[in-house]
């Protein structure tokens, strides 16, 4: 005889409710607890290395979205190219990283972080003084193997992992 | 206790008496609602794996003071082809009976403000009140899904009645009497224990004439939108809500009193006891809102009249005929038999119950 249908099915589930009392709560208070996220992530911004850039503008070309500008002007003295100008609209951007994986020089990362909301349009736009690597403004491990080992885990909430970055 | 050097019929005199007891039953009601209210949203948010309100205040405790606050200040909309009177009188006519069972609840020994010797048949004629009201506001709102919401309320009401009345008579015939302090001095053995399939059937039809989860048809957020309560808000939308958590803290002190014994305890003092059991039953009445999904309405309807109404009158027979048949036997012997008898029906009356003939899946 069954007796799922005579209460026992309720009583099971009230057991398992009641068990959950004393689990730990999944989700994270976000302003005080931050996760880490995937090593690997593609983060909200690009970052650019100024000095290996040889101004080829493949970069340029690879992105779909038509969201990189660069202007050059040709260094005669030296032999190569100089940058004029090189900026990002974050606006268009859609973070598929392809211009990181086209670029020969190692000249151009994904950033790692994901807090870049801006209230105006216009500041989304990233100069190049807006696209240098500092402190603040992390590389992300994308593509780049080397780079990801350097960084902190990506924080699992089975490891219970919610401290403060 | 702090209040031992008082007479026990403190404050004597009778309009003192009413007086302060209307202040205390006021205070006390506003006070658990609110408790009720984060009670409920923290257990029901870490029985889900999340946290609940954790911002105002520590653990969040002054949140509900934060949601009073906002609903008094919010925009009163009444709609332009609703019965304006109707819509204005609705929460006032389901709030004010929900405070009127409170006059009869005793909180510890003596301290009730009426010690009514119909105390139990005046909660349950005045509780039904509050239908009206809620009806009221479902027919106020002219919008047919707080008609329909209301409706449903009304339907629910008058079937669970009928289960519930005739589980409390089971209590009033071992208490012999309706008085609720007669009721909590008869209590040396808690009623749960004597009549466990009446406290079964009291609670589950207390449920549903209170609208919780599962049997909160009434509100059907995912059907009805809101309900009956979809065209209110500002306080008015406030006083539902306070009517909505009232009822529950009456049926937490009505359970407490007809089956737990009321503030009948060891150690504590009587009134923290009182405070526990209707935290305890109100904490049960949240585990099942986490765990149990809506019923359908033709569930609702078969398993008041099919199920609790049955039972609930042979429930009331196997009591008189103990009471009757065995008045010398010690009420101890009763409680195994009385446990074994409820199991037994229940499985009994659980391979009956069939819904549309067999056909439509409980």
């Amino acid at each position: 005889m069954k007796f799922e249908r005579y209460g026992l099915g309720i009583a099971k589930g009230l057991s398992v409710t009641i068990r959950h009392l004393l689990r730990r709560p999944v989700t994270t208070q976000y302003p005080e607890q931050r996760l880490n996220p995937s090593r690997r992530t593609r983060g909200n911004e690009l970052i650019w290395d100024k000095d290996k850039c040889t101004g080829c503008g493949t970069c340029a070309k690879a992105c779909h979205i038509g969201a990189i500008h660069i202007s050059t002007s040709t260094d005669l003295v030296n032999n190569k190219y100089e940058v004029k100008s090189y900026e990002v609209d974050t606006g268009y951007c859609i973070f598929c990283g392809l211009c990181v994986e086209a670029c020969p020089f190692e000249a151009l990362f994904m950033s790692y972080d994901y807090e870049r909301a801006q209230y105006r349009r216009g500041d989304l736009v990233q100069g190049k003084e807006e696209m240098k690597e500092t402190p603040e403004r992390k590389v992300s491990g994308y593509f780049y193997p080397g780079r990801a080992a350097k960084l902190p885990k990506q924080s699992l909430l089975v490891d219970n992992d919610r401290g403060k970055r | 206790m702090a209040m031992t050097w008082l007479p026990p019929d403190w404050p004597g005199n009778f309009w003192a008496h009413w007086a302060i007891f209307a202040v205390i039953i006021l205070v006390f009601v506003l006070l658990m609602v609110l408790m009720f209210i984060w009670f409920e949203r923290r257990a029901l948010a870490i029985m889900q794996a999340r946290l609940g309100p954790n911002r105002a205040g520590p653990f969040g405790l002054f949140q509900p003071a934060a949601d009073a606050l906002k609903i008094m200040l919010k925009e009163d909309i009444v709609p332009a082809k609703g019965d304006k009177l109707v819509h204005w009188l609705a929460p006032v006519v389901a709030f004010v009976p929900v405070l009127l069972i409170f006059a009869v609840v005793p909180f510890r020994g003596g301290a009730i403000l009426a010690d009514l010797n119909i105390g139990i048949l005046y909660i349950l004629a005045i509780s039904s009140v509050t239908t009206v009201g809620i009806f009221m506001a479902g027919w106020g709102s002219n919008n047919k899904y707080s008609t329909l919401g209301a409706m449903r309320q009304v339907a629910s009401v008058v079937s669970y009645e009928m289960p519930v009345v005739l589980s409390v008579v089971g209590v009033i015939l071992l208490a012999g009497s309706l008085s609720m302090q007669q009721i909590v001095a008869a209590q040396d053995i808690p009623f749960i224990l004597l009549q466990p399939l009446g406290f079964l059937l009291f609670f589950i039809g207390a449920l549903a004439e209170i609208n919780r989860t599962p049997f909160d048809l009434t509100e059907a957020d995912s059907e009805l939108v809101a309900g009956f309560n979809i065209e209110y808000s500002g306080m008015k939308f406030g006083l539902l809500f306070l009517a909505e958590y009232g009822e529950a803290l009456a049926i937490s002190a009505i359970v407490t009193t007809l089956f737990l014994g009321g503030w009948r305890g060891p150690i504590l003092p009587d009134w923290l006891w009182f405070l526990v059991k209707v935290g305890l039953v109100f904490f049960v009445i949240v585990w099942i809102r986490t765990t149990i999904p809506r019923v359908r309405i033709d569930q609702l309807m078969a398993l008041a009249w099919k199920f609790l109404f049955p039972l609930a009158l042979l429930n009331l027979l196997i009591t008189a005929a103990e009471i009757l048949v065995w008045p010398a036997v010690s009420l101890w012997v009763f409680v195994p038999v009385n446990i074994a008898i409820a199991i037994v029906l229940i499985v009994l009356w659980s391979k009956f119950f069939k819904l549309g003939w067999g056909k439509v899946e409980v």
